[in-house]
């Protein structure tokens, strides 16, 4: 959607590791969405005057920065962490598989086009038949692409109805990590902000983006998906790249110090990607979901009235690191691992036993970790004139039996920061892997088209 | 209250703003007659040295940044002239963490010491506090007030914990004999007793969840027992209520053993707290005092606290008579430290006092929570964080006085 009239956003302008390319529009228009590359601008209607890029690339700014939408894995998941979210579950209202998958084909060809800079459908928000609504929706127009990343995932009720009924015929492809999350201690959760049949994960550098993104989305599935729920997040609370500076959450200390992150290969494979052996170990056949992940997401509410007004001593006890650096308790900095057996006065441990980087250590877990990507919110005010703040986890795991629930079970039981804490809303779905480079079918104009033979996010389920 | 107290508070609430705009609007006192400069100083503690900023600094607040340069855990003190009296210490400083120690110094001869690896006098070194003007609190007069106030909490928490055990077995008994009325008419009042010293029972371990947790407290599987179990049995939900399942009530084997078992956790609290060695310092009944209100703001004003009963008005008042007792005993040296905190404490605790009581008493019985309209709930909430505030503020004035 980006006017033409900016050089900068004329080049591609991928993550650092993205291949770069000096290419002009025809090249660029039919490698884009294979390789990777940003297509900016290159829509009907908006490429004139682009066929050379003439001068050497100057800095690209950080708004028009872009995401290969296709890969092994889907984006959004190792991507340096965006700053704002909009998360949307869906109810599939849709009976038949056909009307499922011409769902999911509609919604990936716009997500390739929208994470790429383009307008959702090939006219774009001010053009085409007059007596025709535009075919996007226009509050994106004129602004970069802000690093857009757009995920789906499925949940356990689309392959298995409330009662048990076989919605879509996909009962069988079932994978044993999509279970009921059971119910953790003190658990408040909302009905009507948990579950869901489909989920959309959107996140970029500018929040209307992200909002643009689910809004053409949810257009895109009336009469097949309705919005469950939605939850908007700011101030990433993770990071995912050892590139980003460790965010704050809304208690004020650096959250996500240990997270997983994109750098580290071999423990994206360990802990975030689903190796093939997990289909073997299945009693279903949930080979699709090979080199996918699982997304758990939980809407943290946090009682920040009473937190704030606890003592320095208590929060750090609780935390077990310190507020300013963020460093353990047991001493160093913050990248220092913790040591939980270093003693303070009358031998007790300086990390408490019931402080949340313990229980949530590796160390006590099972050796498991988890590529976190949660988000800070604030919904507005409850009656009693406090902030719904809280804290949206959102977290990438190999498998929940494993990765999550054991993990919670412990944090839910005995973490002493659970008394500022209450779990309002949840979700566990299936993320498959990414869409395939070159694949897409792509129109006239070079950018992706939907037809009957577009390809799709999740489409080794239905094959 | 008497009614002599509640006009004595109203004038204090009606001076307070005027007397606290005075002495914000005084220029910063500064004894050499200097701008203000606070006095803060660095401590850097290593294995063999103990490295202050400044050997001296003016009377006042005094902010010691310690950090541990060593490699063993380490400890800070400001010690009297004595060597021996603790002025204020930090402790538990890991390898490379860095700390404050705030404390209100008056002017005279202080060491200052480092504690590498917890052990040994330390490493000392003489530190001086002029007089900058500044009008420091009765430091070190209090330590018989606070005396007094730790041997009188622990012998209000006997007196609950007593008091509990007794009406816990009349309750119990009326559960197991099958008379709900009279059992429904003692479980609030019998509460009482429990919510007041509510902290106390949480700081013995499981003793806490097994008498006290909520059906959503619980791990998926886990058994349930405790008040809350029974609560549910005696205010029975609809399937609504329920999660779309209808409510099974205890088979009589199950009511004797929930009835037997939360006599056997109360009289495990009792040994307890009867022991030689119960103690309680200052600084955790002041901890307590808020955490008293943490309680009511988390729980009890949201009313999920009773969620079959809507008896929550009764945990509310215990609670905040739980906080009031624990204050009291303090509010000595809180006056003398802090006379604003003192009266700010005592007009919140008035008028929270004073809007339950709208709603009835402990004695008389409260209005259902679920009867509140939603400007009540607010108001409640409203008074419970103006409160908590000043509360808040409790622990820090205690343990520098």
């Amino acid at each position: 959607m980006s006017a033409p009239t900016d050089p900068a956003q004329d080049q591609p302008d991928g993550p650092p590791d993205a291949s770069p390319a000096s290419d002009g529009l025809s090249r660029r228009a039919v490698l884009g969405l294979g390789g990777g590359l940003a297509v900016a601008g290159a829509a009907a209607g908006f490429g004139v005057g682009r066929l050379t890029a003439p001068e050497p690339a100057p800095a690209v700014a950080a708004g028009s920065r872009t995401y290969p939408f296709t890969g092994t894995h889907q984006a959004g998941i190792v991507t340096p962490a965006q700053d704002r979210l909009y998360l949307a579950a869906f109810d599939v209202t849709a009976t038949s598989r056909d009307d499922l998958v011409a769902l999911l084909q509609r919604w990936t060809t716009i997500a390739a086009r929208l994470t790429q800079g383009l307008s959702a459908g090939p006219y774009g928000p001010a053009s085409g038949p007059y007596d025709a609504p535009p075919d996007d929706t226009g509050e994106a127009a004129d602004l970069p692409p802000a690093g857009l990343t757009i995920t789906f995932g499925f949940g356990r009720s689309l392959f298995v109805g409330g009662d048990g009924a076989d919605r879509f015929g996909l009962a069988d492809r079932l994978p044993g990590g999509l279970v009921d999350l059971p119910h953790f201690p003190a658990d408040n959760l909302d009905p009507a902000r948990t579950g869901g049949d489909l989920v959309v994960q959107a996140c970029a550098d500018d929040p209307q983006i992200a909002v643009h993104a689910i809004r053409n989305l949810s257009r895109a599935a009336f009469g097949a998906a309705t919005i469950r729920w939605t939850q908007l997040g700011y101030g990433r609370t993770s990071s995912t790249s050892t590139a980003q500076k460790t965010p704050r959450n809304l208690f004020g200390f650096k959250d996500g110090t240990a997270n997983v992150k994109a750098e580290e290969t071999a423990s994206l494979d360990e802990h975030v990607w689903v190796p093939a052996s997990a289909a073997a170990a299945d009693a279903t056949d949930s080979a699709w979901l090979t080199g996918g992940c699982y997304l758990v997401a939980r809407r943290i509410r946090m009682r920040i009235e009473t937190w704030d007004r606890t003592s320095l001593r208590e929060q750090e006890d609780l935390v077990g690191r310190n507020k300013g650096e963020g460093a353990p308790l047991s001493g160093g900095t913050e990248f220092t691992e913790p040591n939980f057996g270093t003693t303070g006065r009358a031998d007790q441990p300086l990390i408490a036993t019931n402080s949340h980087v313990r229980l949530a250590h590796p160390d006590f877990n099972s050796g498991v970790r988890m590529l976190r990507r949660g988000y800070n919110f604030t919904d507005g005010n409850d009656s009693l004139g406090r902030l719904d703040a809280g804290l949206f986890f959102l977290a990438f795991v190999t498998d929940p039996r494993t990765h999550y629930i054991p993990m919670q079970n412990q944090l839910s039981k005995s973490d002493g920061l659970m008394e500022y804490l209450e779990h309002t809303g949840s979700g566990l779905f299936a993320v498959p892997p990414g869409v395939a480079a070159g694949s897409f079918v792509l129109g006239a104009d070079g950018t992706p088209l939907t037809t009957r033979h577009s390809p799709y996010v999740g489409q080794a389920l239905f094959t | 209250m008497t009614r002599s107290t509640v006009g004595a508070l109203a004038l204090a609430a009606l001076v307070l703003p005027l007397a606290a705009g005075c002495v914000s609007n005084s220029p910063t006192p500064s004894g050499d007659g200097t701008s203000g400069a606070p006095g803060v100083l660095s401590v850097s503690s290593t294995a063999d040295a103990c490295d202050v900023s400044a050997a001296t600094a003016p009377s006042g607040t005094i902010t010691f940044q310690v950090k541990n340069d060593g490699s063993d855990v380490t400890e800070f003190y400001l010690l009297g002239e004595d060597g021996l009296r603790v002025i204020s210490e930090v402790e538990n400083v890991g390898p490379g963490i860095s700390r404050d120690l705030v404390v209100q110094a008056r002017p005279g001869k202080y060491f200052t010491a480092c504690k590498p690896g917890m052990v040994g006098d330390g490493i000392r070194a003489a530190f001086t506090v002029t007089d900058s003007g500044t009008e420091v609190g009765p430091t070190g007069d209090t330590a018989d007030q606070l005396k007094t106030a730790e041997t009188q909490y622990v012998a209000y928490v006997k007196d609950q914990v007593g008091a509990l055990i007794a009406g816990t077995k009349e309750f119990a008994a009326a559960y197991k004999a099958g008379d709900d009325d009279k059992a429904r008419e003692l479980y609030a009042p019998t509460r009482a007793h429990w919510e007041r010293i509510e902290p106390v029972a949480e700081s013995f371990g499981d003793l806490d969840p097994l008498t006290d947790a909520r059906e959503a407290d619980l791990e998926d599987g886990q058994t349930w027992s405790g008040w809350h179990y029974i609560e549910k049995d005696l205010w029975q939900p609809t399937a609504d209520k329920n999660g779309g399942k209808d409510y099974t009530p205890l088979t009589q084997a199950e009511r004797e053993k929930a009835a037997d078992d939360l006599v056997g956790y109360t009289q495990q609290l009792v040994d307890q707290v009867n022991k030689p060695d119960f103690t309680f310092e200052a600084f955790q009944i002041a901890n307590g005092a808020k955490a008293l209100l943490d309680e009511v703001a988390n729980g009890k004003v949201t009313g999920e606290e009773e969620i079959w009963s809507h008896t929550d008005l009764w945990d509310f008042q215990a609670n905040v008579d739980g906080a009031r007792v624990g204050y009291e005993g303090l509010a000595d040296v809180v006056e003398a430290e802090n006379p604003d905190l003192a009266a700010e404490l005592e007009q919140r605790f008035t008028e929270i006092d004073a809007l339950l009581a709208e709603q009835g008493s402990i004695e008389t019985g409260f209005t259902s929570y679920d009867k509140l309209s939603k400007d009540q709930v607010k108001a409640l909430a409203t008074a419970v964080d103006a409160l908590s505030e000043p509360l808040s503020q409790l622990t820090t004035t205690v343990t520098g006085a």
